[in-house]
């Protein structure tokens, strides 16, 4: 197998950025779902119960919940602890528009299933405008990787 | 997207900076959701209030209302002046009751932001319907009416039950929506996406508001934002029991349309509900079902002792007032206990006309308005214990309170409050 592989999809929000992904079979509630000061999941029955997704490569299946959606995923971006890049695959309006105001690349429609291709710490580089992300799988990260979390990160924000 | 003249023109400028950075933020939406084009609408149900800590400060340290509605209703950081509403819109619910701040721990700072923004919010012309269900308080959608609405019990009510047209719309996009008059034509504004993908079949009675509660609750666990068909019926559900049942499948799943053969406007039948679709699969609901939904909605009860019964998630109707009424009549209730029924401020009105709120109140209970415990974050100082009838609420009050809650019927949360313990079980 080689260390690092191609997913192409439809581009939601433009922008690229790299980081660590976070992954859930489990679709996420915005509002009485997160604690969107502090990018953490507050679902009582969550398998991402108490993690946070500030500055990771989301990967989800998609939004569920309230329609206050959007503007909890607003807070966290202005609160500095969004998501990075959102990866999912059941477009709704929520999402939509949660994508939207994250400012954050933001892809859907894949060629293959991302939740079967993609594992919580594996590397991935999103660049939302070509419809790429290149996925090193945990095993195989570098130093490069791990110092890029210590530096800071490599982000193009698409939208204002 | 393909753009008409009159929107090439509000992205162009031609009617100020906040109808242009609306319809710029209706484009990326549009796009963002693979849409083609925008379609008119003239019913607007959202939000624009600002009592929640993070909006106040950020009104506070940007430049009052219009920096809130600037960021949050239309996605713009720079701050631009907004101009009133162009089409009819409705205030969804609110953050606190200021009617009732003092026994929510509200302090008057709030109350005055409150007041700040319904002032604003009044000067645009926004309707200060204040409620999650519009439909109870005048604004009926009618069948194939384009809205853009959020509040996604409100949704799915006026989706399924009226046959309106909505998707479950943002803060944001009904921002946009109220200066232009415009929302993505998309999802569920469509005939083709409007049909039925899963079969329901009832193999037991549903008849109280909260079998209706724990079956909608089942079903979003199952068919999650898809559009079930619901067939045999054995009672004539009412306005209170398909707001129930709606809300409870938008909060477990992301269900915003469903059909009940015989009885919702676009399924007279069950090809009717189905169109030319295919139902994707079968699922039947009987005892081992609904025993599941209960364990579900009352995973984190434990304690017996009750500290506070609330009421009215989705807000409550007056039918629904005037039922715990004749469960309360005479009652007194334990002094270990509170009883906060919400409703919207204009039902209060009937409520208060009709002696309702009085017998509430000598009871030793209290009616609210505008908004909601989960909402509005506003339960009674030291509550460990609550007791709900709404699936919605008893889904969401624990993990954003951190308390323990009990669903059950009006009836069983009614000798809940009266008695202090919790003594409901699955009949």
């Amino acid at each position: 197998m080689s260390e690092t592989f191609i997913l192409r999809g439809r581009k939601v929000v433009g922008g690229r950025f790299e980081g660590e992904a976070l992954v859930t079979r489990d679709r996420i509630s915005g509002w009485g779902g997160i604690d969107p000061r502090s990018g953490t999941v507050i679902e009582t029955r969550h398998e991402l119960k108490g993690i946070s997704f500030a500055g990771k490569v989301l990967v989800f299946p998609g939004a569920k919940g309230s329609s206050g959606w959007s503007s909890q995923f607003h807070i966290a971006r202005l609160a500095g602890v969004a998501p990075g890049a959102m990866l999912f695959n059941e477009m709704t309006a929520k999402m939509g528009l949660g994508a939207v105001v994250v400012h954050a690349p933001a892809m859907t429609d894949f060629d293959e299933d991302p939740l079967e291709r993609i594992r919580t710490g594996d590397w991935v580089r999103v660049d939302a405008d070509t419809g790429t992300i290149e996925v090193t799988p945990r095993e195989h990260r570098s130093n490069r990787h791990l110092s890029a979390v210590a530096t800071g990160l490599d982000r193009t924000p698409g939208q204002p | 997207m393909i753009l008409r003249d009159d929107e090439k023109a509000m992205l162009a400028g031609d009617e100020g900076p906040a109808v242009r950075k609306a319809m710029d933020l209706l484009v990326r939406y549009g796009e963002a959701l693979g849409a083609q084009y925008l379609v008119d609408t003239r019913n607007v149900a959202g939000t624009i209030g600002a009592t929640t800590p993070f909006l106040r400060q950020y009104g506070d340290r940007n430049g009052g209302m219009d920096a809130v509605f600037s960021e949050f209703n239309l996605d713009s950081a720079e701050v631009v002046s907004i101009p009133k509403v162009k089409v009819f819109s409705s205030h969804l619910q609110q953050g606190i009751d200021p009617r009732q701040a003092e026994r929510q721990g509200i302090s008057e700072d709030v109350v005055r932001i409150y007041e700040t923004g319904q002032a604003y919010s009044s000067s645009l012309g926004v309707q200060p319907l204040n409620t999650c269900t519009p439909y109870q308080v005048g604004n009926v959608p009618v069948k194939g009416e384009h809205c853009a609405w959020m509040e996604s019990s409100a949704v799915i009510y006026i989706n399924s039950v009226l046959g309106a047209r909505t998707n479950a719309e943002g803060r944001e996009s009904t921002g946009a929506a109220m200066l232009t008059g415009k929302i993505p034509y998309w999802g569920l504004h469509i005939d083709e996406n409007r049909r039925g993908t899963h079969l329901i079949q009832l193999d037991i009675e549903v008849s109280t508001t909260a079998d209706w509660g724990l079956l909608g609750y089942w079903i979003g666990e199952q068919v999650q934002d898809r559009i079930p068909v619901i067939e045999g019926l054995s009672h004539q559900p009412n306005l209170a029991r398909l707001k129930h049942f709606g809300a409870a499948a938008a909060s477990s799943g992301g269900v915003e349309m469903f059909h009940l053969v015989g009885v919702t406007p676009e399924a007279r039948t069950r090809e009717d509900a189905f169109g030319s679709r295919k139902p994707e699969g079968t699922l039947r609901f009987g005892e081992a079902e609904r025993r599941w939904a209960y364990e579900q909605v009352n995973l984190t009860a434990r304690d017996a002792e009750v500290d506070f019964v609330m009421l009215g998630c989705p807000h409550y109707s007056l039918e629904q007032i005037w039922e715990v009424c004749q469960l309360l009549e005479g009652q007194r209730l334990s002094p270990n206990t509170e009883l906060w029924i919400f409703t919207a401020a204009s039902i209060k009105q009937l409520a208060d006309l009709a002696g309702y709120t009085r017998i509430i109140e000598q009871a030793g209970g209290h009616v609210m308005t505008d908004t909601c415990s989960a909402i509005g974050k506003v339960v009674p100082k030291g509550t460990k214990v609550a007791a709900v009838d709404s699936a919605k609420q008893a889904h969401y009050l624990p993990a954003i309170m951190g308390i323990q809650a009990w669903f059950g019927t009006t009836a069983d949360c009614v000798q809940a409050a009266i008695e202090g313990r919790w003594r409901g079980v699955l009949k």
